[in-house]
Parts: C-alpha cells; structure tokens; sequence
C-alpha cells in the first residue's frame, strides 16, 4: 500500500524481496546499499542471525528521484527465506507494492525455487492479494556458478506468464540495479493506472 | 486495490503534528513519532534530530507486526500497549485505532504513569483526525498526481 503525503510532497512504496534460503535477498540490499550516494539512501537494518540468514528482515529505504515535484520513496525489504520462518514472512508482506522474486539458479535449489513461489502465492492470496495482479519481476541468481539450469528452464518453471524477468550475479552487482528498476516502474505504473 | 491508499493531506497533517507537538511537551518527552503499521512515517516531534527515525518507523512497525501475530495465535486482540524500558531511554508504543503507531521516547525527567495519561488523551485525538482522513480518501473523486504522469515520467526517472 503505497503512501501519498502531499505535506511532504512524496510519495511511498513498499519492495519486497521473496525467494529461498541463501538465494541472496540480503546480498541484493547490500549491493544497492554500497552503490547508492549517501543522500539518497537511509540507514540499511538486518535483522539476523548469527550466522548472518535474515531473521525477520532487511530494510532500506531508497529515494529515487522526482516526478512531477513528488520525491519517490522506495522502501526495500527482505523476507527470511528459510522455511520454518514463514510467520515473519507474512507479516513483511503486508502492504506490498511490489515483488522480486530472487531464484537460486543451482539445479539442486530447483526444488525450493518452486516452494518457495508457491509459498508467496498462498502467502499472498490470504492476505487479498494475487501474484498476477501485483508489480511483480523474477530475478534469476546466481549465474557465475557452475551447475546452474539454464534460463529457458528457469523461466518455464518460474515465470510462465512471461513477466520481466533478469539473470544476476548479486555478490557482483550484476542485474541488481535492473530488477529493482524493473519492479519500480511497475509500481510507479500502477499507481498511475489506479490514479 | 485491495487496500486503501494511505494518504496524507495539508489539513490532516497539521492537525496530527499540532497534536505531537503537543504531547512532546505535556509528556516531557524526548521524541514522539506516528508510523503507518507498514513502517511509514507520518509525522515526528521533539529532539528529532538525534534518532533515526526512518530507522526506528520500520523497526516500531515490525515489533506491532510481530506482537500481533503472537496476538493471533493466542485468539488475543492485538496488543494495543507496548513498553519497553532501558537504562536511560524508555520508549511506549500505542496502536492507535488499529491503524497507526504512536511512540513516545522518554528518559528520568519523564514517568510512565504521565506518559500513558498524555497519550490517552493523544490517542483519541488522533483516532477521529484519521478516521475523518480515510472517509476524504474514500471520496470519489479524491485526486491523485499520479493519474496524470507519463510513461516518460516515469522513464525519466531511471535515466540517469
Ligand atoms: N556465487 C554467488 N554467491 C552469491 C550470489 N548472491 C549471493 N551469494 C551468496 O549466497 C549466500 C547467501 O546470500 P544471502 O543474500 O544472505 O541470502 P538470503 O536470500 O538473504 O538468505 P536468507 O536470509 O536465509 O533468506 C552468501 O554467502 C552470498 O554471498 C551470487 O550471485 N553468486
Ligand atoms: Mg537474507
């Protein structure tokens, strides 16, 4: 649920970051954290264990311009992808704008890729909201590593409906900045048609 | 959409920060903020310029979620009263109408008992002046800037 102040003259919206265990969801933040300039950028929080898996969440909140005189506000979470963590990962969800599913590319991940945006999709559906109808992209991570499916396979199990989707290698920043355009203009569009 | 859009307007707002403006005095507090339960802020008051309070909004909004969802499985309404009580900083959060955050910092110079009178009285203030803000967002018509942006808006602003 996006938030329009007219005092301030901005406007805010809520990513989520969704996706398997070590997919590299926080690997995602941290790389938009390093590379963004200081004034538009807030303090990034991690929530996690001591072995560094999220616990409850990241968060980073991103300023990404002007339209129109609004500043767009982004604010960017991660959700625990470990399994057992599914309570914390519905309440992240809660007022979501917009979704970047973050698959693992390894073969032997495939199995909790598809979990995994299974887990979403019921997630979503109880709190009113269905996968098909909100901002939503697919990144596929991972892709410096050896035993990877290839995309055409990636996308037959993972994105059927043919939504935009992107290979990255998150350590390295590769893809990183186009998802989360990617899913920002979805969302700025969204709120135009709904305007 | 499925939720409604949360929006601020000039005369709401006004309202709303008069009212935290207000309670940072009458509560002798260091800092009082309202975050949305997404973790938005909607306004602050008092020594702001020494916390995060972009930070602290995010972080309020994940401790209601959290408390809620123990709420849930106990079959227990929300719990609408936090405190949290440190060395030298206290902070209480007040679930206001279901729907905001209220959150007051407060050291020694303060007391519980003068906090939780103050944001009594705070809370039903603001109860009205958001319920009387989401029947104006409800109105038909209630404009948005976005329904007039471009394709090329929005284009633009990943152009660099
Ligand atoms: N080789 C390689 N490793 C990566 C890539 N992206 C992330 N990693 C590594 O994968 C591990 C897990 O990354 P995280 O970002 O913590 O994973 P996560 O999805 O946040 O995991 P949870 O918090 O448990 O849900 C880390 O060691 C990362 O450095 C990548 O593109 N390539
Ligand atoms: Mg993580």
């Amino acid at each position: 649920m996006s938030f329009i102040n007219y005092m301030a003259r901005e406007i805010n919206c809520k990513l989520v970051y969704y996706g398997p265990g070590l997919c590299g969801k926080t690997t995602n933040l941290q790389y938009i954290y390093e590379r963004t300039n200081p004034e538009a950028k807030g303090k990034m929080i991690s929530l996690a264990t001591e072995t560094e898996r999220t616990l409850f969440f990241d968060f980073l909140p991103l300023s990404l311009g002007e339209i129109r005189g609004f500043k767009t506000r982004f604010h960017l979470y991660t959700v625990p992808g470990q399994v057992f963590y599914d309570a914390s990962r519905k309440l992240i969800l809660k007022g979501v704008d917009g979704v970047i599913f973050v698959a693992d590319s390894q073969i032997e991940r495939t199995e909790a890729n598809l979990e995994s945006v299974e887990n979403l999709r019921t997630n979503l559906a109880e709190q009113g909201y269905s996968l098909d109808k909100l901002p939503y992209v697919v990144q596929y991570n991972k892709r410096d590593l050896p035993n990877v499916a290839s995309v055409e396979e990636l996308r037959g199990m993972l994105n059927p409906t043919n939504i935009p989707d992107f290979e990255a290698v998150a350590r390295t920043g590769v893809g990183v900045f186009d998802t989360l355009k990617a899913v920002a203009k979805l969302v700025l569009t969204e709120l135009k048609k709904n305007g | 959409m499925i939720n409604p859009q949360m929006v601020m307007y000039e005369e709401e707002f006004n309202q709303i920060q008069t009212v935290v403006d207000r309670l940072v005095r009458d509560a002798n507090a260091k800092v009082v903020f309202i975050v949305d339960k997404n973790g938005q802020l909607i306004a602050a008051s008092g020594d702001i310029d020494n916390v995060d309070t972009t930070s602290l909004a995010s972080l309020t909004a994940g401790n209601i979620a959290a408390t809620g969802g123990m709420a849930k499985l106990l079959k227990e309404n929300e719990f609408a009263t936090q405190f949290h009580e440190g060395e030298k900083a206290n902070i209480h959060i007040q679930l206001v109408g279901n729907r905001v955050i209220l959150v007051v910092i407060f050291d020694s110079r303060s007391s519980l008992g003068l906090v939780r009178l103050r944001v009594k009285k705070a809370s039903e203030e603001l109860n009205l002046i958001f319920e009387s803000l989401l029947k104006k967002v409800q109105e038909p018509g209630a404009d948005s800037p976005f329904a007039e942006i471009t394709d090329d808006d929005i284009d633009n602003l990943f152009n660099d």
